[in-house]
């Protein structure tokens, strides 16, 4: 087991790669084969093509809050008339997707959790074309990015309520950027600074959601951690590194999260959750649930 | 080393489940699921205390739904689980949802009270983050039981002996424990032990339950 990004990176030397790293300290700790953890993760990766699908093809949520915003930006995409990449479009298009599946209590695939369940099969499904990936690399991307998850998940935090949304859509968007290295051929070195770029931009954000609900404006900070992944990715790979070493910026996520006020976690005490419109839709979903 | 709040790849990619919320729709129903387990039957009531932000938000989150499709014994990812009320209500269990003023220790927490004829049973459960749960109270025993691990939950007689006896059952069948709890209502009435092991066996659990004094035992996997 890696109790540090360091300790990750290191370890990783002796494998061919991250995720083979991660697959057999997943042997070594649970007592399943490797076919049972190749098994599992398949089953996450198709429920995951399975959310990403339906969202694209267009849902609303129960609340009527979100939904619809996947099939906008797929029509965009197809126009082909746009500003900034299609394949970050895409995995764009893709994290909403699986947000407002989410959202109207679809199933998904918590990566690392349901609220910022869209970045890393969001951008996974967008990249795998533009990489023509097989269905073992893809399943590679998942232990990547598990890899570095569990080491933000055990030194800091992806909880909105204890760390705010840096923990959450800021944990995905690092563990998809670190994956996306690895994908395109960058060492684990590499990987590590993707993640300590993507977190550096993500520290200090707040979990303010509208009515306490997983709707706004976490289907939009899904949408923009994932294309933040690429950027990071590509960062990295141009051979660009993080002044503050990885597992420093990770403790001082921590370290943020814990100084950060209970009203920017997870409670609709503060930011986004108590602007006058925020306040206005609470009231009327409130009123039609009792 | 500390102890890993995390330890599985799956613990991160993972669970798969029903949305919108891992802490407030599939950790209440997993709770649900551990309450079903501990009980061992369908109950024909049940009494649900919210806490703070799950009494705050549990309709929109589904909370509600979830706690009582886990309570009919589905999963996180069970399809079902948005008709949970309704399959309750037509199998003839009764729901009552009480959402609580009050302060409570987490702010995912809940407590429900659950009868069958003459049985009752009280647990209260917390709901920790990315789905993971924790049972701090099972009929007023005070517990700290996660079920991250292979674990069984013996309910028995408060006389002398019964630790040796289910611990020799575990030694004659190679499993380890890891952590043992043991607790009881008061001198001589029910107890209970809370045993966290390191191999999976279920195989052991018809031998326990065989022995004298057991009221039940569940073993999570």
């Amino acid at each position: 087991m890696f109790f540090s990004i360091e300790e990750l990176v290191q370890q990783s030397h002796e494998y061919p790669s991250v995720a083979e790293l991660m697959i057999a300290t997943e042997i070594e700790m649970s007592g399943r084969t490797r076919e049972q953890i190749i098994v599992l993760m398949e089953r996450n990766l198709q429920v995951m093509e399975r959310s990403v699908e339906e969202g694209v093809a267009g849902v609303t949520s129960v609340t009527g809050l979100t939904g619809g915003d996947s099939p906008k930006m797929n029509a965009y995409i197809e126009a082909g008339d746009f500003l900034s990449g299609e394949t970050i479009l895409m995995a764009v298009r893709n994290a909403i997707a699986v947000n407002e599946v989410n959202a109207k209590m679809g199933l998904i695939c918590a990566t690392p959790t349901a609220g910022s369940a869209g970045v890393v099969p969001g951008v996974l499904m967008a990249c795998r074309e533009k990489l023509t990936m097989s269905r073992q690399q893809q399943l590679d991307f998942l232990f990547t990015a598990g890899a570095f998850g569990l080491v933000m998940a055990n030194n800091a935090s992806i909880s909105g309520a204890e760390g705010g949304c840096q923990a959450e859509v800021g944990s995905a968007s690092a563990m998809a950027s670190a994956a996306l290295v690895a994908a395109k051929g960058g060492n684990a070195h590499q990987s590590a600074q993707a993640v300590a770029i993507t977190l550096k931009n993500m520290m200090g954000l707040i979990c303010d959601p509208v009515a306490g609900l997983v709707e706004v404006p976490c289907v939009k900070r899904n949408a923009l951690g994932s294309s933040q992944a690429f950027i990071s990715a590509d960062m990295a790979l141009a051979g660009i590194e993080s002044v503050i070493p990885p597992d420093e910026v990770v403790e001082a996520m921590y370290q943020v999260g814990r100084q950060m006020p209970a009203t920017f976690r997870e409670t609709a005490e503060g930011g986004l959750a108590v602007t006058p419109t925020a306040k206005r839709l609470t009231e009327k979903i409130l009123a039609k649930q009792s | 080393m500390e102890q890993l709040k995390y330890r599985s790849v799956f613990d991160i990619i993972g669970p798969i489940m029903v949305g919108p919320s891992s802490s407030h729709t599939a950790g209440a129903a997993r709770i649900g699921k551990v309450v079903r387990k501990i009980f061992g039957e369908q109950p024909d009531t049940v009494d649900i205390y919210l806490y703070e932000s799950f009494a705050k938000t549990y309709r929109g989150h589904g909370t509600d739904i979830a706690l009582v499709g886990g309570l009919l014994g589905m999963e996180p990812d069970d399809p079902q689980l948005a008709d949970s009320l309704k399959i309750a209500h037509e199998n003839g269990m009764e729901v009552l949802f009480v959402p609580k003023q009050e302060k409570a220790e987490h702010p995912n927490m809940v407590q429900m009270k659950i009868t069958k004829g003459d049985r009752k049973l009280t647990v209260t459960g917390k709901s920790i983050g990315g789905g993971n749960i924790q049972i701090s109270e099972l009929n007023g025993f005070k517990l700290s039981l996660s079920l991250g691990v292979p674990t069984f939950i013996v309910v028995h007689q408060d006389v002398p002996g019964m630790i040796a006896k289910v611990s020799q059952l575990l030694s004659n069948a190679g499993v380890n424990i890891g952590t043992m709890t043991v607790t009881r209502e008061s001198k001589g009435e029910k107890a209970i032990m809370i045993i966290e092991v390191d191999e999976r066996n279920e195989t052991i659990l018809e031998q326990i339950r065989a022995l004298d004094s057991i009221y039940n035992v569940s073993y999570f996997g």
